[in-house]
């Protein structure tokens, strides 16, 4: 069981969404699908548990060998991602199985598909089965971008579609460029053959430099970001939220690219000092577009790449500190996200025909509802009790010892202010503002949005109360993540299991198919 | 042949980019398309470039890469498969708003 851990994550959603695909009652969809979503945020909490000794745990596809089949690591930082995806995705789809699900076909296998790409994007070592995990979590999130319907979703949707189209073919031409020069295209092995590499090393560094832009563009970095708020504003909340999650595969993937093959591969100048410009100009960006939004989820999809903004500041400097600082700002900031979308949604739903516009709404919030904004407003602009707060502290201490850290504290600490004073003009009008007092709320909320919107904010808190322990496991992640030699080595020697011919064939696969890529 | 497969990625390149930047999204999908092709005519000279030689160890005098091969099959389905998506998503926004332009930012 446990050699055959990491490729759980991957056939659990793939078993939940081929069942739900065989059984098309709504009522059975959900149910499979929210045992499946809890399930594997059990088992994400076990790969957690078990990454936490440090070892990488290498599975070979079918067993072939590494440099050779594709390969999932899973790391520290992995299994502390899928567990992040995979509590948004629980939160996302109880929110969802209220009454959105139902607004258009196949809500439910999409959404484990969607599960199955993020968690796949995170696991895997190998580059190319990275892009077909990219492909199948931007089809699923495609479909799930149009799920309920309506113009503005349609428009999005094209946009967004055809953007990251363009973005694919720029990927392939960077693998191509890979394999072409360095000749393979396992993250471990490149690292190795780049260290070497006196040949053509100019096309090498424009291979990675496409490979960078790619990363970028699905993080959301400044001239490559102004498809986000719209597409984010435009999806539904519950899908919106679990999109928060989906920016920071491109910020994962870019900080392994760089920490394992860039930086010990002596391209380590790839990423400076064009990434701290444009991220502090992504930052500020971002904090205009808070201070002008004109509706919570429009907001709340200003803060996802805020929060993008900030974490693209810490690639470049590469060391152990930043990159801890950066894992918690990341897990923190990947829940108060998602958390703001499923508020919007909830608050939209009472404040009737106002919606989550920040105008005069016809009764007040109820209490609950507040104290709610109020800790998601606290969180986001990073106010002392909160998990925000701590977030920013470790970043700007961090960050204090880089040559640009005068730029990065003027514009992160004006950013947090710009934040506070949108959330303080736009909470009065949330829940002060309104024309009658007294009456009941027309609409009976969901239990089962109530709760996830809640659970997601509550992590602000949470994240705070539980700091210790989860920086303590960033710290342990990061200095996994700054071993790049270990992992080459873990990598590229992992020994074939001795039960082979009993244990291997669960994917039987030759090296270079993409088992998952033909559904 | 080196010259002959550049020109094309090449002219494919430039007629896919410029298709793109038109923002109407037939024009579009079929620079998508265009693109596309460049990027797998692409790759599939990534490993190496030779006449006669299958991809098989064994089969003949000189054997060629296949993982390229195998990489370039990938893609196509990939690539199939979105440019359909997007194909029915354009329609629908035309069906939806008699309006072709790529543009997500526009009001009603």
């Amino acid at each position: 069981m446990t050699a055959h851990a990491p490729i759980l994550p991957i056939v659990l959603p793939l078993l939940a969404a081929l069942l739900q695909m065989a059984v098309p009652r709504l009522a059975v969809q959900r149910i499979v699908g929210l045992l499946a979503t809890l399930l594997l945020v059990g088992l994400a909490g076990w790969l957690t548990a078990l990454a936490d000794d440090g070892v990488w745990r290498v599975y070979a596809l079918g067993d072939w060998p590494a440099p050779f089949g594709i390969v999932l690591v899973v790391d520290r930082l992995a299994a502390l991602m899928v567990l992040l995806g995979a509590l948004l995705g629980l939160a996302s789809l109880l929110y969802a199985s209220s009454g959105f699900d139902a607004r258009g076909a196949n809500f439910h296998p999409i959404f484990q598909l969607q599960l199955l790409g993020i968690n796949g994007a995170f696991l895997t070592g190998d580059l190319f089965n990275l892009f077909v995990f990219f492909e199948i979590m931007l089809l699923a999130s495609y479909a799930l971008l149009a799920h309920g319907g309506g113009l503005a979703r349609t428009r999005a949707g094209i946009a967004y579609v055809v953007l990251n189209l363009l973005g694919s073919s720029i990927f392939l031409l960077a693998l191509g460029l890979l394999y072409g020069t360095l000749g393979s295209l396992n993250l471990a092995d490149l690292a190795q053959r780049l260290a070497g590499y006196d040949d053509n090393r100019a096309l090498a560094s424009l291979a990675f430099a496409l490979l960078v832009a790619v990363f970028v563009l699905k993080a959301g970095l400044l001239p490559l970001s102004f498809w986000l708020p719209h597409t984010y504003s435009a999806a539904g909340a519950p899908v919106a939220a679990l999109f928060a999650v989906m920016t920071k595969v491109g910020i994962v993937a870019l900080l392994r690219v760089q920490l394992i093959a860039l930086a010990p591969g002596g391209l380590d100048d790839l990423l400076e000092p064009w990434l701290t410009v444009l991220a502090l100009a992504t930052v500020a960006f971002a904090a205009l577009g808070v201070l002008a939004a004109e509706r919570l989820r429009v907001l709340a999809a200003w803060l996802v790449l805020l929060s993008a903004g900030t974490l693209l500041l810490t690639p470049a400097p590469a060391s152990v500190q930043v990159s801890a600082a950066a894992i918690y700002y990341l897990a923190q900031s990947t829940i108060v996200g998602a958390a703001g979308f499923l508020l919007a949604g909830v608050i939209a739903e009472q404040r009737g025909a106002a919606a989550d516009r920040f105008v005069t709404g016809a009764r007040p919030l109820p209490a609950w509802l507040q104290i709610a904004f109020l800790v998601l407003a606290a969180t986001a602009a990073g106010l002392p009790p909160f998990s925000g707060f701590i977030g920013k502290l470790m970043l700007l201490g961090v960050l204090r010892e880089t040559p640009a850290a005068p730029a990065v504290w003027a514009t992160l600490l004006a950013a947090g202010f710009v934040v506070l004073v949108a959330f303080a003009r736009d909470g009065c009008l949330l829940v002060w503002k309104y024309r009658e007092a007294g009456g009941a709320p027309v609409v009976a909320l969901a239990w089962q949005k109530i709760c996830a919107a809640l659970c997601l904010v509550a992590g602000g808190p949470l994240l705070a109360g539980f700091a210790g322990p989860l920086a303590g496991f960033a710290e342990r992640a990061a200095g996994q993540l700054h071993a790049p030699g270990a992992y080459a080595t873990a990598v590229l020697t992992a020994a074939v299991p001795p039960a082979a011919p009993a244990a291997a064939p669960r994917v039987p696969a030759p090296p270079p198919q993409m088992p998952k890529a033909a559904p | 042949m080196e010259a002959l497969l550049a020109i094309a990625v090449g002219v494919l390149t430039a007629c896919g980019v410029f298709l793109v930047l038109r923002a109407r999204t037939f024009p579009v999908l079929l620079g998508l398309t265009l693109l596309s092709y460049a990027v797998n005519l692409f790759l599939f000279a990534s490993g190496g470039l030779r006449l006669d030689a299958p991809p098989l160890i064994g089969a003949g005098a000189a054997s060629s890469d296949p993982l390229p091969q195998a990489l370039v099959l990938t893609a196509i389905v990939i690539g199939f498969a979105m440019t359909a998506y997007l194909a029915l998503l354009a329609l629908r926004g035309l069906a939806e708003s008699a309006d072709d332009t790529v543009d997500p930012g526009r009001e009603e």
